[in-house]
């Protein structure tokens, strides 16, 4: 009986032991990278992300103002102290050149606010002493408009949420409560539902056309296998710029294409098949397609080829035999497969840019539009958070479903 | 098998302290000046106008750089003091804003050159002119033999039928929409400012977008001239010259009612070769030295004084070549700083739908 | 995947059905590559067929360059380096996350391949911004770095997936026939799982040679990599020099992969049979 404890015992106590080395072994494991891309990218990342919201450096340009806004209550016109605050933010704020900068951020909220500030400022050498109420309203009347009182203060917070409240086409009105953006600026929303769908419309284009080509390579001799493999390789390594640019080659109206069609007389007008959503999903496809052949064929040439045929000799069709026996144990690769094509489509832009029309840009477009051609990186990191919440998202509900991460031991 | 493993490893092993050794041969920091433009055939001919000749007359070593106009590189190389480049090509609204907003040093005239010697609107607080460039429109006169000759009848699609191709921009969009609804030259902008105004932009637009092909790059009009996609674009005017040059083909180009607009060089705020950059500014607004640029790149040159050194043959395709200016439209910076983003994301939502 | 002499009907039209599909996605894949080879022999300079005529000019303009050779030195450079640190630090995490679990595991895979699920331009300017902080903008170990996350993601996915399948009991066999852990992961795991560690390096490789949104903000004149000098200029012009440039890169990995495939079956003649032997 004691002897049997013991034995209990020591066994548990070994057992905690290899639990404890096994914790160890991981942890050592996965540290080097966390480590490396907690310093390299989550903090930057993080900082950049932050800027969706962070407000901060508007309370040290207009320091002054802010305080005396602080006490407004919101209604009428401010008092004289306010209008004194924005002359003596501007008169150190003008010439350091930081004026512009609030300016475009109120801008941003409120059309004309720029050129507002930047009028006062530059007027501001002559306007003499206070009291200064009169002066500003004279230098121009929106000064006299509560509206713009409304957004200076608003834009005199610490935190801000205009950027991510616009990227889900939502604005705050004049009286603070947050209602829609005007239709003709409303934007957004639709190009969020868009990027979803051709990002799930290539997905599954080329999973259909993955699926075949990857089970042939799986189960042909190693001479075809490695042709395929040679070709599949030869694509993927072609830079990504140069196969898009040899779609619109292929698909322009005096492309190969449309060339060979009209010169076997099925057509008489060259058909649309680039700068349009036809050419968005042939070139995405195209591009993203290795990204599903490999990890597909990765995991069916580990599959040996005598469970279909067991299934077969149990009497199954070959139909039956591939659905039920087969399909299931290329899930890991399916889901690889799509998590990667899938989630990669979000974020793609270069390749909708260049073959796409207007009508084709998903929200990277847009983020890169902000990035770029506005410098407004508060708008390009907000649109970044919602992508960013899609992408996860649908990676968390995903993800679990095909059961991707989810490895157990044993 | 064993053996291969354990080579691996130690291939993999070798690679990674090789990779280590390269990574940490420290940058050289203390830098030549280095001037950025837009590469391409407009930076190589830079390099035979400007550059080459200044190493050889002064002694400075020049980096090139290329980039495609992302002020963001400007704007975090000012916000975080890493400044890596000197000398900046921007265009006009860029630089009047970075300007304002500190991105860029003022500019001390006094050691680049009299003002007089340039033409209006050359000799900024920021910078400095070193080419004009107009937008015009163009179409392929060995197709169309006789051609529209105005905005108006650009948009003929009865006449002409088949594409139009257009930049994807609200700036100079907006405007052309106007002149082509009738709008006379000095009131655009007048116009522009007004709701009313920006409405009947979009409205003549929304006449013809079932005909237009948007574009980005400044090539891209003339393949897609040449690919049969468009029968006529809003194109850049030296872009069809140089095309119409090199590979022997007949794009006009229509000079009515071009939008035209000026490329500045700029120094980039807290750039620690400020001297040698002003040295090389002032090197590229003598007229002889832009002469040399002009005489292969069909854009308008900004020291006076640069057209008697011009090609006859060359000379009728610039834009600031006699005539080509009084039928033309000058950008309107501050109108665009000003409305820019309001107008830009109207076009954007328009464009989108 | 031969056709069975006893193959019914239904399976032989299945069987030359499946063939030609098969065939028809392999051409969608190579047919645009193949398209802009000739176009690289084109006399002028405007992309589409036909041909106004055969010429070398543009593989001239690539080689009196210069730039072009350097390009593909920092691409290799940075390339090769990153994906070694991809692959390395991606498979030994891989393994880690396959031996435990625990909660939030999930959402630590998440954050550890987020780099592919957020958006380019958003990474670049992000590492742009802290790289200037730290002074590792223009320079390699900036862009080494920045491609090592951003290939990482692919290693850990292909890995995870050919992990997942793995028989443990091999593991356990090996430690408990006194096998230290490193041998019993080179020998016993690393061969199972090499498909997935090729595949994903690959991934990681290829990401980093084609990389162009993060290198245009964090890449000096010094470190221009092949996709930069590519994208150099084409705000203005669309220069045939690219095709040339991408149909010597076509030939060059086709050669090098035609020679490999060659070794591989030399290789395999030759030990034939001192495999049947052993």
């Amino acid at each position: 009986m004691a002897l049997q404890d013991v034995a209990d015992k020591s066994l548990h106590d070994k057992l905690r032991r290899a639990e404890r080395r096994k914790k160890i072994e991981a942890v050592s494991l996965i540290g080097p990278l966390l480590l490396l891309m907690v310093i390299f990218y989550f903090i930057p990342i993080g900082m950049m992300l932050y800027r969706s919201i962070d407000n901060s450096q508007m309370r040290e340009i207009l320091p002054e103002t802010a305080k005396a806004l602080a006490h407004w209550n919101g209604q009428g016109l401010p008092d004289e102290s306010a209008y004194a605050a924005v002359v003596a933010d501007m008169k150190v704020a003008y010439p350091a050149r930081t004026l512009a900068g609030a300016g475009r951020r109120l801008n941003f909220d409120k059309v004309g606010f720029y050129s507002l500030l930047l009028k006062t400022g530059r007027k501001l050498k002559k306007i003499g002493g206070p009291p200064y109420k009169e002066k500003l309203i004279e230098i121009d009347s929106k000064w006299g408009d509560p509206k713009y009182w409304t957004v200076m203060k608003r834009g005199l917070k610490n935190i801000t949420l205009i950027y991510l409240l616009r990227a889900v086409d939502l604005r705050y009105d004049d009286t603070n409560s947050i209602v829609g953006v005007p239709e003709e600026q409303a934007i957004y929303k639709s190009i969020i539902q868009r990027t979803v769908y051709i990002s799930l419309s290539v997905t599954i284009l080329c999973l259909l056309i993955g699926y075949p080509l990857a089970y042939f390579m799986a189960t042909s001799s190693a001479s075809v296998r490695n042709l395929l493999m040679i070709g599949l390789l030869l694509v993927f390594w072609t830079s990504l710029l140069v196969r898009t640019l040899s779609w619109i080659l292929v698909l322009q109206d005096k492309g190969v294409v449309n060339s060979f069609l009209l010169s076997l007389g099925i057509i008489s007008h060259p058909l649309p098949l680039v700068f349009n959503r036809i050419g968005v999903y042939v070139a995405m496809t195209h591009v993203l397609l290795p990204f599903m052949v490999l990890p597909l064929y990765s995991v069916m040439a580990g599959i040996p080829s005598y469970y279909v045929r067991a299934a077969r000799s149990l009497g199954a069709t070959p139909i039956a035999a591939f659905f039920k026996v087969y399909t299931p144990m290329t899930l890991p690769g399916i889901g690889a497969g799509c998590l990667m094509v899938f989630i990669q489509a979000l974020g793609y832009y270069i390749t909708p840019a260049l073959v796409g029309g207007p009508k084709d840009q998903m929200v990277s477009y847009f983020v890169a539009f902000f990035v770029n051609e506005r410098v407004n990186w508060s708008m390009a990191s907000a649109l970044g958070v919602v992508l960013l919440l899609m992408t996860g998202s649908f990676y968390l509900i995903f993800g679990k479903r095909v059961n991707i991460t989810n490895m157990k031991l044993g | 098998m064993k053996n291969g493993l354990l080579k691996g490893c130690l291939w993999s092993l070798t690679a990674l302290a090789a990779c280590a050794c390269i990574a940490t041969v420290p940058s050289a920091h203390a830098r030549d000046l280095t001037i950025v433009g837009w590469g391409g055939t407009t930076q190589a001919a830079h390099k035979v106008a400007y550059f080459d000749p200044f190493v050889k007359e002064t002694g400075i070593k020049i980096v090139e750089d290329s980039w495609s106009g992302e002020m963001a590189k400007i704007r975090g190389m000012v916000e975080t003091g890493d400044i890596t480049w000197d000398v900046v090509q921007v265009e006009a609204p860029e630089m009047y804003q970075g300007c304002e907003e500190g991105l860029f040093e003022q500019l001390d005239w006094s050691k680049i050159t009299d003002k007089k010697n340039l033409v209006d609107g050359a000799a900024a607080d920021c910078g400095a002119g070193i080419l004009i460039w107009s937008t015009v429109f163009s179409y392929d006169a060995d197709v169309i033999k006789n051609g529209p000759k105005t905005w108006a009848e650009f948009w003929d699609v009865k006449k002409w039928p088949g594409k139009r191709g257009m930049r994807r921009g609200a700036k100079m969009t907006l405007e052309i929409a106007l002149l082509a609804d009738g709008v006379p030259r000095k009131d655009v902008y007048k116009v522009l400012a007004t709701k009313k105004g920006v409405d009947r932009a979009f409205k003549k637009l929304d006449e013809l977008k079932p005909y237009i092909v948007w574009w980005k790059a400044g090539a891209e009009p003339q393949q897609r001239l040449a690919a049969g996609d468009v029968v006529m674009s809003m194109a850049y005017n030296a872009w069809v010259t140089r095309i119409n040059k090199e590979e022997k083909r007949n794009f006009a180009i229509i000079w009515d009612g071009n939008l035209y607009s000026m490329d500045f060089w700029t120094i980039v705020k807290g750039s620690p070769n400020v001297d040698k950059a002003l040295k090389f500014i002032a090197f590229s607004m003598r007229p002889d030295r832009q002469a040399v640029f002009f005489n292969k790149i069909a854009y308008g040159w900004t020291a006076k004084g640069t057209g008697k050194y011009i090609d006859k043959n060359m000379l009728p395709l610039l834009p600031t070549a006699e005539g080509h200016l009084d039928n033309a439209l000058l950008t309107n910076v501050e109108f665009w700083l000003d409305n820019g983003e309001s107008l830009e994301q109207r076009f954007q939502a328009w464009v989108a739908k | 995947m031969a056709l069975p002499a006893h193959a019914t009907t239904g399976e032989r039209i299945w069987y030359y059905t499946f063939r030609v599909l098969v065939a028809v996605v392999f051409i969608y894949l190579i047919f645009p590559i193949l398209t802009i080879i000739p176009l690289s022999f084109n006399s002028g300079e405007f992309l589409h067929y036909p041909l106004q005529g055969v010429s070398l000019r543009w593989y001239h303009d690539v080689i009196a360059s210069g730039q072009w050779a350097v390009a593909v030195k920092n691409s290799l450079i940075v390339g090769v380096c990153s994906m070694v640190l991809a692959t390395v630090l991606g498979t030994t995490a891989a393994v880690g996350l396959n031996r435990v679990n625990f909660p939030g595991k999930q959402l630590l895979v998440a954050f550890l391949i987020s780099p592919m699920m957020i958006p380019l331009v958003i990474s670049a300017l992000a590492l742009y911004l802290f790289f200037a902080k730290i002074g590792l903008n223009d320079t390699y170990l900036g862009i080494i770095l920045a491609h090592t996350i951003l290939g990482m993601p692919f290693v850990l996915i292909t890995v995870s997936a050919t992990l997942q399948g793995f028989d443990y009991t091999l593991v356990n066999a090996g430690a408990s026939l006194g096998a230290a852990p490193l041998p019993v992961f080179f020998r016993i795991v690393m061969p199972l799982i090499l498909p997935g560690i090729v595949s994903g390096a690959m991934f990681a490789f290829a990401t980093s040679l084609d990389e162009v949104v993060v290198v245009l903000f964090i890449a000096g004149p010094a470190h221009r990599t092949l996709p930069l000098q590519m994208f150099s200029g084409i705000r203005e012009h669309l220069s045939p020099t690219i095709l040339a440039v991408a149909t010597m890169l076509i030939v060059f990995a086709g050669l090098l992969m035609l020679t490999l495939e060659f070794l591989r079956k030399r290789n395999e003649k030759l030990n034939a049979p001192a495999n049947i032997a052993a």
